[in-house]
């Protein structure tokens, strides 16, 4: 049976903060009742990583699972007990503003940790549309873990923002030194105009003499035919054993008879490939090991 | 290991922040003031409040030294009427943010009417909520200003236990520490007090409830200060625990009341904490020996830029 976002995350908190939880279930309570100002909402931002904590929520896989299910695309792993509870005020509060008025509000006057708890609660919160100009300020955002918020296990880019933003989202996460691989729907939202950005950016990192993340790689892969890029996949075959491994994921998806040839001479991380070994997600992981 | 509590670094570069954190500071405060130039609209003012708990605090982090800050309005812009009531409504919403650790700096520049009401104001805020306060005595009158900023804590109602009184001199001290107050010094050159000086004083009143800092801004002013006045009362046989008081541990008890700066948070961060991207203090990871070293060094000793 599917529970909405907001009882898994009272269930999840409440369970999680021993004395506190009672506290907290109060509150949200209050919150949602339409009878509470904006100043109560504001004080019980303020009041919760004092009350709560700011431990990692602790989730078994079996809450994860719930999560997928309550919201499709949402990763709670690696949220905040006090992330996950202004996330939850969010959602219950009922005030007499629209949604985005009240978030623009928040987001104004946020410190560091209430920005990425503002933004890792974008795919939950009513009216998603209506936040198309404050998700844009956190995309500007030069602070990494605020824009990563919004990037990374969160499926609000995927399902919201137009081929644009979600490419330029792409491009900046790869820019800041950003994983690609936590991105939601990266593969389905793969685009020939993206492919070409990526593409260009990766012959400036290299006429400057500077590295491009082998992960870049997997969103020319669909179009390499269309851009001509087989030469520069080559190259890439040719550089660290990650990069070849790039390279290979990105050639396996293509058809014509020079990848089967560049492939062919690289038979064993190709092998590695097919049986399932390496893939985009670990890819990076390989590496670190 | 040192504590920098009184350092405007939105005015800084991050040349600065890396000597910082060579010389072995893991933690700073950043007080809310007047940034050089005033302030006409509210808004320039709440956009400037949420950059010292957010923006600034990342830089920080990047350098491995954790950012605190102070809120307030300060003793100048008090005087813009307009402009500080609308201050004051915003203010107690960035009180209760993460980091904060006080009202401050707040208190008199010219001692006008205006200050003063603000003064009160915000000491009547910092009692409510319960916070320290840090207090900015002015550069001129400054024996009598100094006095009648403890008269109006008191008036107000505040435990001088709670309150740092700051940029203090050998003219201000001794009725600040009689008073029950902890005294604030800047070692700020020309303006403010010297580390020499400094040390004379820390000969003679020991370190109970003194507390150094660098209060370095956009003036003519040295982010080092509290690691070479460290390392100068050292030459000069100043004992350890002294200087640990009065460049660490003094800070940390009276800011501390807040419950917003822990030791924890630099004795014992994650390695990278993936919610505000903290890289943890190369000092304490590596063992390294804390080094003083002219900020921009890296700049000039260096012809290439890659």
């Amino acid at each position: 049976m599917t529970t909405a976002p907001m009882n898994l995350l009272s269930e999840w908190i409440v369970r999680q903060a021993g004395e506190e939880g009672a506290w907290f279930a109060s509150r949200l309570h209050s919150l949602s009742s339409g009878a509470a100002s904006e100043q109560d909402l504001h004080i019980f931002l303020g009041l919760i990583p004092r009350k709560l904590g700011k431990q990692d929520l602790a989730l078994t896989s079996e809450d994860v699972r719930r999560a997928e299910l309550a919201h499709a695309g949402w990763r709670p792993q690696g949220w905040s007990i006090d992330g996950a509870a202004r996330v939850a005020a969010l959602i219950g509060y009922q005030g007499p503003r629209p949604f985005a008025d009240t978030f623009k509000d928040l987001r104004r006057t946020a410190d560091a940790g209430e920005l990425i708890a503002l933004y890792r609660g974008l795919p939950l919160y009513p009216e998603p549309e209506s936040l198309a100009f404050e998700v844009g300020e956190g995309l500007r955002s030069n602070m990494r873990a605020v824009f990563e918020a919004i990037a990374h296990d969160n499926p609000y880019a995927r399902d919201h923002f137009d081929e644009h933003r979600w490419n330029h989202m792409v491009l900046k996460a790869l820019f800041v030194g950003s994983r690609l691989s936590p991105v939601v729907g990266l593969d389905e939202r793969a685009n020939p105009e993206l492919a070409r950005i990526l593409l260009d950016y990766a012959h400036e990192r290299w006429a400057a003499g500077r590295a491009v993340s082998p992960e870049l790689w997997r969103c020319v892969g669909p179009f390499i035919d269309s851009l001509d890029a087989l030469d520069d996949l080559q190259r890439v075959m040719s550089g660290t054993e990650t990069e070849r491994k790039a390279a290979v994921l990105a050639l396996t998806v293509n058809q014509s008879p020079r990848a089967r040839s560049l492939l062919a001479a690289s038979p064993e991380v190709a092998r590695l490939v097919s049986e399932g070994h390496v893939d985009w997600n670990n890819l990076l992981q390989s590496e670190a090991a | 290991m040192y504590i920098d509590p009184h350092a405007h670094m939105i005015s800084r570069t991050t040349d600065d922040y890396e000597a910082m954190a060579a010389a072995g500071i893991v933690a700073l405060i950043e007080p809310a003031f007047w940034v050089g130039q005033p302030r006409t609209f509210v808004g320039t003012y709440v956009d400037y409040l949420s950059t010292i708990v957010g923006w600034e605090r990342f830089r920080a982090g990047q350098f491995g030294i954790r950012h605190y800050c102070t809120v307030g309005l300060n003793s100048k812009e008090a005087n813009n009427e307009e402009l500080a009531e609308g201050v004051m409504e915003w203010l107690p919403r960035f009180a209760l943010k993460e980091g904060v650790v006080a009202i401050g700096e707040i208190g008199y520049d010219e001692q006008t009417a205006l200050e003063d009401k603000y003064f009160r104001a915000q000491l009547a805020l910092a009692r409510d909520l319960q916070l320290p306060v840090m207090v900015h005595t002015p550069h001129r009158d400054k024996k009598r200003g100094t006095s009648r900023s403890m008269d109006v804590c008191e008036e107000m109602g505040l435990d001088p236990s709670w309150v740092v009184i700051d940029h203090n001199n050998e003219e201000t001290v001794r009725e600040t520490l009689d008073r029950g107050y902890w005294a604030g010094f800047s070692i700020y050159p020309s303006t403010k007090m010297g580390n020499a000086r400094m040390v004379e004083l820390l000969k003679q009143y020991g370190g109970e409830r003194i507390i150094v800092d660098s209060a370095c801004d956009w003036g003519i002013s040295d982010c080092l200060g509290v690691a070479k006045t460290a390392q100068l009362a050292r030459q000069q046989g100043i004992d350890e625990a002294t200087i640990r008081k009065v460049t660490y541990a003094n800070a940390l008890e009276v800011y501390g009341k807040s419950g917003q700066i822990n030791e924890s948070d630099w004795l014992d961060p994650p390695g990278i904490d993936q919610r505000t991207l903290f890289e943890g203090n190369s000092i304490l990871r590596g063992g390294r020996e804390p080094r003083i070293e002219v900020p921009g060094k890296q700049r000039g000793d260096s012809l290439l830029i890659e």
